[in-house]
């Protein structure tokens, strides 16, 4: 099916055709890009990052001053700033003080801050929907607010925060194509690559998008699935 | 005597819900609380397991165990405390993402650490006594509301409380299912469970109360056997109380 696609969009480019060879041969390069780079980066920042969230949501909840001071500045400071300058700063600009990361670390440190802040306000929020009786609950047969925490908020939570979430996840794969500017050889990495060889710009580009939009599309369908599964996890 | 309760006070903010209570339950007694909406039943039911902190005031169990609440608690105390009483919600207030049978054996399994086959095993004793041996597998949103707050009374049975507290348990019901609710509590009283129920059931504080507690304006009005406090009530608060309640107009 991919391969229809792509020929009737060379077709409607009508000037490329003779190029259908050399699309066809770099689709696998793509691939494979998607594969080593764009995948892993955004598994591994999507995982780091949840941790980094729900730990930032927690300081928010806490009723320490310095943890939701630290957590605030934290998600400001990152929801203020283009992801691109963060991903600058780190790769290129920490080697300045003597800390000089490969690019794949780097994206990943980048992307994690960035899922971060933005899910600690989701997961914060799903947190705070699932009504009080629920902790009372707990406590009533004797929880600590932690066996409440981990035993029966959060598995509640956590279906109130899958569809945002999905979201960040999808945002996510389509950001790690930032990462090609720190010279990270993932999927649109390569799709410049091959591009400035061949002069296919056009071809190579939408090539490129329609995987994502298959990577994205994939996804869309798990979330689903999860979703309609853990449909029990919600107060009705 | 199972609990003693001395000078307790309670205030959200200015105002002041709780204004110096004593009271005391008697091992196996049903203590039946009465009195208008927003006087501070609920508050006082649940400063008893402190979900609601107490400002002050002290407890005294039969066991040696005793609280001060002019004092921070600890958190083994707080614990202690909760864990010596099963509390009944007004709204149930299930797990509802675990079934009848894992609300049931959440406190046992997770917070007392049993053995969880003797626990599944003593569990479904407790879902023959509430009548939903039937239902173990089922989650809240599958059951009535009749059905769910059994399974919150056999939730609360589970952790072996000294004491079982219920907040209006049936008055989120249907009529048609409170008897259902009410013979449950009626059969515990009959074993010898220790309750503190808060209830706007007349009839049934009546027929299965040792003490009848007459609550208002912060202040414990009258208190005493249910046909005392019931039938001939002294005081007008509590005269005035009963005729709204019977005749409603
Ligand atoms: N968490 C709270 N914060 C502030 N005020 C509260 C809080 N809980 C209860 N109150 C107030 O305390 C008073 C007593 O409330 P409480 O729920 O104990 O009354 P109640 O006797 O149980 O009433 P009802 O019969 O309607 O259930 C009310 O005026 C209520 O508004
Ligand atoms: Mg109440």
């Amino acid at each position: 099916m991919a391969k229809m696609f792509l020929n009737n969009m060379i077709i409607a480019t009508a000037g490329g055709v003779s190029d259908w060879d050399n699309i066809l041969s770099s689709l696998w390069p793509m691939i494979q890009g998607g594969i080593q780079y764009t995948i892993p980066l955004t598994l591994f920042s999507f995982v780091f990052g949840l941790i980094l969230a729900l730990l930032t949501a927690l300081a928010r909840l806490s009723s320490s001053r310095i943890l939701i001071g630290s957590a605030r500045v934290y998600v400001s400071a990152i929801r203020g700033t283009p992801l691109l300058v963060q991903l600058f700063i780190i790769f290129f600009g920490l080697p300045n003080i003597g800390i000089v990361l490969d690019p794949f670390p780097s994206a990943i440190i980048a992307f994690s801050l960035n899922v971060g802040a933005y899910s600690s306000e989701i997961i914060r929020a799903s947190i705070l929907s699932i009504p009080k009786g629920q902790w009372e609950a707990g406590y009533a047969i004797g929880m600590t607010s932690r066996q409440a925490l981990t035993r029966i908020i959060l598995p509640q939570a956590s279906r109130v925060s899958i569809p945002p979430l999905s979201n960040t996840f999808i945002s996510l794969v389509k950001d790690t194509s930032l990462a090609s500017l720190i010279l990270v050889t993932e999927l649109f990495r390569k799709a410049q690559e091959i591009a400035a060889r061949t002069y296919n710009f056009l071809e190579l580009y939408v090539t490129a998008a329609i995987l994502y939009w298959i990577i994205c599309f994939i996804l869309s369908i798990i979330q689903d699935r999860i979703e309609k599964r853990l449909d029990r996890y919600i107060a009705k | 005597m199972l609990l003693s309760v001395k000078g307790l006070h309670k205030s959200f903010g200015d105002l002041e819900v709780l204004k110096g209570i004593d009271v005391e339950i008697e091992k196996g007694s049903v203590l039946a609380i009465i009195g208008p909406s927003g006087s501070g039943k609920t508050t006082l039911l649940r400063c008893l397991n402190a979900l609601e902190m107490p400002n002050s005031g002290t407890f005294e169990f039969h066991d040696g165990f005793s609280l001060d609440f002019d004092k921070k608690l600890s958190k083994k105390e707080l614990l202690t405390l909760r864990r010596k009483s099963g509390m009944v919600f007004q709204s149930y207030n299930l797990f509802p993402h675990k079934t009848a049978l894992e609300n049931v054996m959440e406190g046992p399994v997770i917070v007392q650490k049993k053995n969880k086959d003797q626990v599944r095993q003593s569990a479904l004793n407790l879902f023959e006594k509430v009548g939903l041996a039937d239902k173990v597998d089922l989650y809240p949103h599958q059951l009535s509301g009749g059905q769910q707050q059994r399974v919150g009374i056999a939730r609360a049975l589970a952790i072996e409380p000294e004491l079982m507290l219920f907040d209006e348990p049936t008055s989120a019901l249907d009529p048609e299912l409170v008897g259902e609710v009410l013979q449950v509590i009626r059969d515990l009283a009959k074993e010898g469970w220790t309750i503190a129920i808060v209830t706007h059931e007349l009839k049934f504080a009546e027929q299965v109360a040792d003490q009848v507690l007459f609550f208002d304006g912060g202040h414990i009005i009258e208190q005493g056997p249910p046909l005392e406090i019931l039938k001939n009530p002294k005081e007008q608060r509590t005269k005035q109380f009963l005729n709204r309640i019977l005749n409603p107009s």
